[in-house]
């Protein structure tokens, strides 16, 4: 057989492909160009001119208003609210789940799965005008567990004002296989007090994208984009103990507060029970910094806890998981007289169980207050 | 090549009647079934395939007229009609996400699907195998959509009117929809007494 043959097949393939690969596009500059669009947002308080054919949280994004969203914009997270009052179109079958009945009423969106075609008028709560974006400097990065890092940020253009338990956003640059910026939602380690860094701790998940470059890439000096501060995990002040269950990463908003007390001279106004659970010494971190506190204030309680210590951990604290302990704390030790609140950081699966936990023992479910990974 | 001697009307009425790809041929039944239940989806999705059908029609007799046959490459037909089905779908999303956003959700996968509507194919496999010209193809494609169109309104009609009625409970659902298909089938087949063109 002639080469030719054998050619002109693929080339006519491709040619017609490229074609209407062409076609496509020039349809899709067409249809979707929706110009220029006006996004109203709380009556009228500010108005922003935009480029259509985006979602809004990126649209928002762009114009320095930061939705929270711990996902990126993936609708797994259901963060990003956003009261529309001008018709966008039904709800989306990926929208559904993460709103209830009252907000669907209410046309409450996802804004990450809501593209701007036209011009909308939207309600967002006050204090996202406080969120700002920051530019971040590794001062400092260091180890604290095997799988857990540190990493303590100089702002470089101005300071940044949040309450202990909040989180922030730090966004990682397009690496190796991926191709766009990529933002995850971590919880501030640091104290308020120190308006200018920011302190996170970030424990590696395996294929994760943003802790595989913290852990893997992320070095002193290095520069990157954070925003904050989010989210409504924070201390109520009232006179209830406290009842702090942490795992792994989730260290981090109670170091933040606990020091943030510290500073306030609010150690001795309240007993805090802070349970922190892990399976193997190695797990665990803080442990000087933490006993020390206890040594010092009465009124604060630390009680580590291992799941699956090993022989050679030579561990002589609370085992067993962290609901197991948990339980018998309310049970035996904690006092039922004075009332209690109840404050969850770590994975779902801890959360949900210590919360059943929480709730067996008469914890009112609206006093406890909780920051889940998802 | 010879078209078929046969006129544009009579093949028109042939496509959407007599010959209906959807109740004669059996082709394009999945998204016929499912999506029969909603009379707006069904009439969105008819508007949909009946666009796609008179697209791809005109397109794949040009590209199998003015490419394969000149260049003996007739045997890539299958591969090049999906292309351009592909095509003309991703272009009928788009415009259907610009116009009407309500119809992109209701339609949600099905729309994306209509890449794999054997009707499609089928169409453009007949026009091929009975050697229609340009025009004909042009007619038999927008009479097939059409013929399509009609028989998922009618049967959407029909299911709202069952929906109500006394079904037995096993029959609920795609059973009895599958019932009436081929009630509405013979009657369709009715047509061929009138009009008895291939």
């Amino acid at each position: 057989m002639e080469l030719a043959t054998v050619l002109v097949a693929p080339v006519a393939l491709s040619a017609i492909s490229a074609a209407l690969a062409v076609l496509i596009s020039v349809t899709d500059k067409i249809v979707n160009n929706y110009g220029e669009v006006a996004i109203d947002i709380n009556n009228g308080s500010r108005s922003l001119k935009v480029t259509g054919g985006t979602n809004m949280l990126v649209t928002l994004a762009e114009s320095a208003i930061f939705v929270p969203s711990a996902c990126g914009g993936r609708g797994s997270c259901g963060e990003c609210k956003v009261k529309v009052n001008s018709d966008v179109g039904p709800h989306l079958p990926t929208e559904i789940p993460y709103l209830t009945n009252e907000q669907l009423e209410e046309n409450i969106r996802l804004s990450c799965q809501v593209k701007l075609k036209s011009d909308v008028d939207i309600e967002i709560p006050e204090y996202l005008f406080k969120i700002q974006q920051y530019q971040g400097v590794v001062e400092r990065i260091r180890d604290v567990t095997h799988d857990i890092k540190e990493v303590y940020f100089k702002l470089t253009d101005g300071e940044v004002d949040f309450k202990a338990g909040q989180y922030g956003q730090i966004e990682v640059p397009p690496y190796g296989k991926v191709k766009g910026p990529t933002q995850r939602a971590y919880s501030m380690s640091s104290v308020p007090g120190d308006s200018n860094h920011l302190e996170f701790l970030i424990r590696l998940v395996p294929g994760g994208i943003v802790t595989t470059y913290v852990h893997e890439h992320l070095q002193e000096g290095h520069k990157m984009k954070i925003i904050a501060p989010f989210g409504d995990f924070y201390v109520r002040d009232t006179d209830a103990q406290m009842i702090c269950v942490a795992g792994g990463s989730g260290m981090a908003p109670f170091k933040s507060i606990f020091y943030d007390f510290v500073g306030n001279g609010m150690m001795d106004k309240r007993d805090i029970w802070y349970f922190f659970g892990a399976r193997t010494k190695k797990d665990l971190f803080y442990l000087d910094e933490l006993n020390e506190l206890q040594e010092k204030y009465e009124r604060f309680h630390f009680i580590p806890a291992l799941s699956e210590p090993e022989e050679s951990d030579k561990w002589e604290g609370a085992t067993g998981l962290i609901t197991e302990v948990l339980d018998g704390y309310l049970r035996d030790t904690i006092p039922t007289s004075i009332a209690k609140e109840g404050y969850l950081c770590g994975s779902p699966g801890m959360l949900d169980a210590c919360m059943a936990v929480m709730r067996s023992h008469d914890m009112a479910e609206d006093k406890i207050y909780f920051d889940k990974f998802a | 090549m010879n078209p078929p001697d046969i006129t544009l009307v009579p093949l028109l009425f042939a496509s959407i009647f007599t010959s209906n790809i959807l109740l004669a041929n059996f082709l394009g039944m999945c998204s016929f079934i499912s999506i029969s239940k909603d009379m707006q989806s069904s009439n969105g999705l008819g508007m949909a395939v009946t666009l796609v059908l008179f697209l791809t029609s005109g397109l794949n007799w040009i590209v199998y007229h003015m490419v394969l046959v000149p260049l003996g490459l007739v045997y890539l037909r299958y591969i090049i009609f999906i292309i351009v089905i592909a095509s003309m779908v991703q272009i009928t999303e788009m415009v259907i996400d610009r116009v009407s956003p309500k119809l992109y959700i209701t339609l949600g996968i099905f729309l994306p699907l209509i890449t794999v509507n054997c009707a499609i194919l089928g169409v453009s496999l007949f026009m091929e195998i009975r050697e229609y010209s340009f025009t004909q193809s042009l007619v038999y494609g927008l009479g097939s959509g059409l013929g399509w169109w009609l028989a998922i309104m009618l049967l959407s009609a029909i299911r709202k009117k069952v929906e109500k009625g006394p079904v037995p409970a096993a029959l609920k659902g795609p059973g009895i929809t599958v019932i009436t298909i081929g009630f509405m089938a013979m009657a369709f087949i009715g047509f061929g007494g009138m009009l008895p063109v291939q």
